[in-house]
């Protein structure tokens, strides 16, 4: 095995690390120097060798321990896991799909073998090793989604379509920005997204559905969105948000740089073939102001972005009770000088 | 995104209907899809290359082979006929990966198929679907004479799949088809408007939901009389011949619209109008009714002009 | 009292467009006491109205329901016993019953829930509020559901959390979601404000 992962924590003593080259690597998701709402889609995978885009699902060096934090989650809360009885098709889209690119894009590190419906299927760093029948649900420990979804990093909504609509009918979500499936399961793409200030007034959810709607199998993009988070927590879910919540108020001038994490979501969109259900899988990354700042372009933007951002967006993604303090210490790392376009760092 | 194919078996199934076998020229596996999906097959002649939309008729789990059937429409713009004169087995042919606009809704606790003639096909995915899914569903077929009847070479035998000949005096009664059916069915229509028509009025009278009311309609383009249009962008004018759609024309300006059904259904080439002195000839399935009244959008791939000037957003 | 008025608000939260007739049709009809008064208003407009029509009365007796006769009623003392009466009908209903839903937010939400689970399209689900402002609320923390909630914030009856009333809305539940209002400072709670419509 030619990847080595992190051994680390996303809770209690929160040991999580970026390696030099996962800072490097790290999906800034500012291509410019000011933020708003954008439908910012782009084709995908396709990106530059080694970074998350290069693959349709990157692996890195902190999947065993996000792994092992979905493990936690699920074992204190089920229903973090659902999937309406009509979606188990879908589950087995997103599962051939899932296991196919990984054979092929890590072969060090999965390997599946088909005849027809049999399938041998072996995840090595998981120590995994399973065949199975396809589209036969006895043949696995638990539901289709449910089973390659426990052995994949980021959430993952699968949405039926119907009636000129996506309506959000299965899922895997265990380190969302703040989202709750169990509630908002069997949702259409509106009522899901009812509670985002602004974006329904700007018609950006208007244009994101019309767009959704269109993509066809073997068309797959993806999108790039983000919030902050206290800690380098994966579960800063609603149903634990008595938990975490004191944290966000723990931040000080000293600690910042090393508390607050930019959390990067990587959104892909797939047709899967058998359902015509999309696929929406939600990656989360996490560096923390430190670790950005050692790329100097990425200082400069982080801190032009984050204080001139909208207050309404400020509070929408949780920060605005820090914002003060996190402009105050980026403000070291902005020299004035101007940043370069797109989001990978200067050569 | 296209697949180059081969053409492996060619079938007359009725005097006006053949059944065309597409597989990879290596054997590889192609795309699997869902039941009602369709392709949209290339049909290049001189310079000009027209495409049509075809409902696949194959197993949709199988990734050996695409299936379609193809009615010869004398009076269209030459697609089927070209199908039905010029291709036949060994030869190579373009198609694009599956999408679809009619697909079954799983959530349904029965599913009621009314095919009439040609829009039997897009069911015949549909049947292989809902019997790997175990959903229970009936099939009811209306053709107007046996002969005509293609469909029945590809049905199987089976209770809940009923065959309605008119000649033979069993016409198809809608509404004792959808009276008294579980509450939770779907109906799915493809075929003549006046079908289509027909089993909404029916389940509107019987107070059916219309989200559980499905119909496919779409056709390849009229053709019509020619006419010009004008591209903003450059000034360029462009004469649609009577055997071309406005899409195909544009496509052979080499003027760039997106599009994927063809058949007037998906939306995706809508396209702003800025001039239009004159009259659209609306025959898409897209455009609300206010929006054809407007006469400020148009979908190439179906739609016509009458008029002095009709200039697009291009 | 006619159907009551509500603030616009985001797309998750619903709607009660009140109830009109749409005939003899087969109906399923549910409502609390204060809902009762929409029924009778509806027979009023339409008397054919009740000819199929299932009535369920929840919390009520029959006596409140001053209409023509409707095919059948049932009682229930609660939404819980109501459910499997519910839940029954609408397993032998067929196409083109219509379901009508009257009383507070809490019963059109839960009702709507199960008929939305048994395939029951939600354009075709009618409903008219009527009776007091008060909601039906889930902890998204304990999951637990406490009904009749009156003022902003309000005490979860399970985990004992203060909650926050937001008006996002899950139709599969047919709860409106309450959230931990002092999750970041403990004990800072704001004052305590009657929920308006």
């Amino acid at each position: 095995m030619t990847m080595h992962f992190n051994d680390e924590t996303f809770r209690g003593d929160y040991t999580y690390h970026n390696s030099p080259e996962a800072i490097r690597r790290f999906p800034f998701p500012f291509d410019q120097d000011s933020y708003m709402y954008s439908v910012n889609i782009e084709q995908h995978p396709g990106g530059p060798k080694g970074t998350p885009f290069e693959f349709k699902f990157d692996v890195d060096e902190h999947y065993v321990a996000e792994m092992k934090d979905r493990e936690i989650t699920l074992a204190e809360d089920p229903l973090r896991c659902q999937s309406l009885p009509h979606m188990e098709l879908a589950g087995w889209d997103l599962l051939e799909l899932i296991m196919v690119s990984k054979a092929r894009d890590y072969p060090d590190l999965f390997t599946l073998h088909r005849d027809g419906n049999d399938w041998h299927w072996i995840n090595k760093p998981l120590g995994i090793e399973k065949k199975f029948t396809f589209l036969d649900p006895t043949t696995l420990p638990c539901g289709p989604m449910e089973y390659i979804t426990r052995q994949t990093q980021g959430d993952f909504a699968l949405l039926h379509e119907r009636d000129g609509n996506l309506w959000m009918d299965a899922g895997m979500v265990t380190s969302q920005a703040d989202w709750s499936l169990d509630f908002d399961v069997g949702m259409n793409f509106f009522e899901w997204h009812a509670p985002v200030p602004k974006a329904r007034k700007m018609g950006v959810f208007d244009k994101a559905l019309k767009f959704l709607l269109a993509v066809g199998q073997g068309q797959h993009y993806r999108r790039l969105n983000w919030t902050m988070t206290v800690n380098p927590r994966l579960d800063t879910s609603p149903e634990n948000y008595h938990k975490w919540g004191p944290e966000k108020r723990t931040i000080t001038p000293e600690n910042v740089g090393q508390k607050q994490f930019l959390r990067v979501e990587l959104q892909t969109f797939f047709r899967l073939p058998r359902s015509n259900a999309l696929a929406f899988p939600i990656r989360c990354y996490l560096a923390n102001l430190e670790d950005l700042a050692i790329v100097p372009k990425w200082g400069r933007r982080l801190h032009r972005v984050l204080r001139d951002i909208d207050p309404d967006l400020a509070d929408y993604k949780g920060f605005a009770v820090n914002q003060e303090t996190i402009v105050t210490y980026l403000s070291q790392f902005d020299d004035g000088a101007p940043t370069s376009p797109g989001i990978f760092p200067d050569a | 995104m296209k697949l180059a194919l081969k053409v492996t078996e060619v079938e007359t199934l009725s005097p006006l209907v053949k059944r065309f076998r597409f597989e990879d020229p290596t054997g590889a596996e192609l795309p699997v899809f869902s039941g009602g999906a369709h392709i949209t097959v290339e049909m290049p002649e001189g310079d000009i290359i027209r495409r049509n939309s075809y409902s696949l008729i194959s197993d949709p789990y199988d990734g050996s082979a695409y299936e379609i059937a193809v009615r010869r429409e004398d009076q269209g713009r030459g697609g089927s006929l070209y199908m039905h004169t010029k291709v036949s087995e060994g030869d190579e042919i373009t198609v694009s990966t599956p999408s679809n606009l009619f697909q079954l809704d799983l959530r349904a606790r029965k599913h009621v198929l009314i095919g009439g003639g040609i829009g039997i096909t897009p069911f015949l995915s549909q049947l292989k679907q809902l019997d790997m899914e175990q959903k229970p569903y009936e099939l009811h077929y209306a053709a107007r004479t046996r002969d005509e009847a293609a469909g029945l070479k590809l049905l199987p035998e089976a209770a809940h799949i009923h065959v309605h000949i008119s000649d033979e005096g069993a016409r198809m009664d809608i509404g004792a088809i959808l009276d008294g059916q579980p509450l939770g069915t779907h109906v799915y229509t493809c075929g003549p408007e006046g079908l289509i028509e027909a089993v909404a009025d029916q389940a509107a009278r019987l107070n059916w939901p219309e989200t559980a009311v499905h119909s496919e309609a779409f056709t390849a383009p009229p053709p019509g009389e020619p006419f010009d249009v004008v591209v903003k962008s450059t000034g360029q004018s462009i004469t649609v011949k009577a055997d071309q759609s406005l899409l195909e024309a544009l496509e052979e300006a080499k003027v760039k619209v997106e599009y994927s059904c063809r058949g007037g259904a998906c939306g995706r080439c809508q396209t702003k109008v800025t001039t239009c002195d004159g009259r659209i000839l609306h025959n898409d399935h897209w455009l609300s009714e206010d929006e054809r009244g407007a006469q400020q959008d148009i979908m190439p791939c179906m739609s016509r002009f009458k008029g002095t000037r009709l200039e697009l957003d291009l | 009292m006619p159907n009551t008025e509500f603030t616009p608000s985001i797309p998750s939260r619903p709607t009660y467009t009140g109830l009109v007739s749409q005939g003899a049709a087969p109906a399923i009809m549910v409502a609390d006491e204060a809902g009762a008064g929409a029924l009778i208003d509806l027979a009023a407009s339409d008397a054919s109205v009740m000819d199929h029509a299932h009535v369920v009365l929840i919390g009520c007796g029959v006596d409140v329901l001053r209409t023509p006769a409707p095919a059948a009623v049932h009682e229930a003392p609660d939404f819980e016993a109501a459910t499997p009466v519910i839940t029954q009908l609408l397993g032998e209903a067929r196409m083109g019953t219509q379901l009508y839903l009257a009383g507070s937010e809490g019963l059109i939400g839960h009702v709507s829930a199960i008929a939305f689970a048994q395939g029951l399209p939600l354009d075709v689900i009618q409903s008219e509020h009527r009776g007091p402002i008060a909601r039906r609320m889930q902890c998204v923390h304990c999951k637990g559901i406490t009904e009749d909630v009156t003022t902003d914030p309000f005490t979860c009856s399970h985990c004992g959390l203060t909650l926050f009333v937001r008006d996002h809305f899950s139709r599969r539940l047919g709860v409106f979601q309450g959230v931990c209002v002092d999750a970041e400072t403990p004990g800072v709670v704001p004052e305590t404000v009657e929920i308006r419509p």
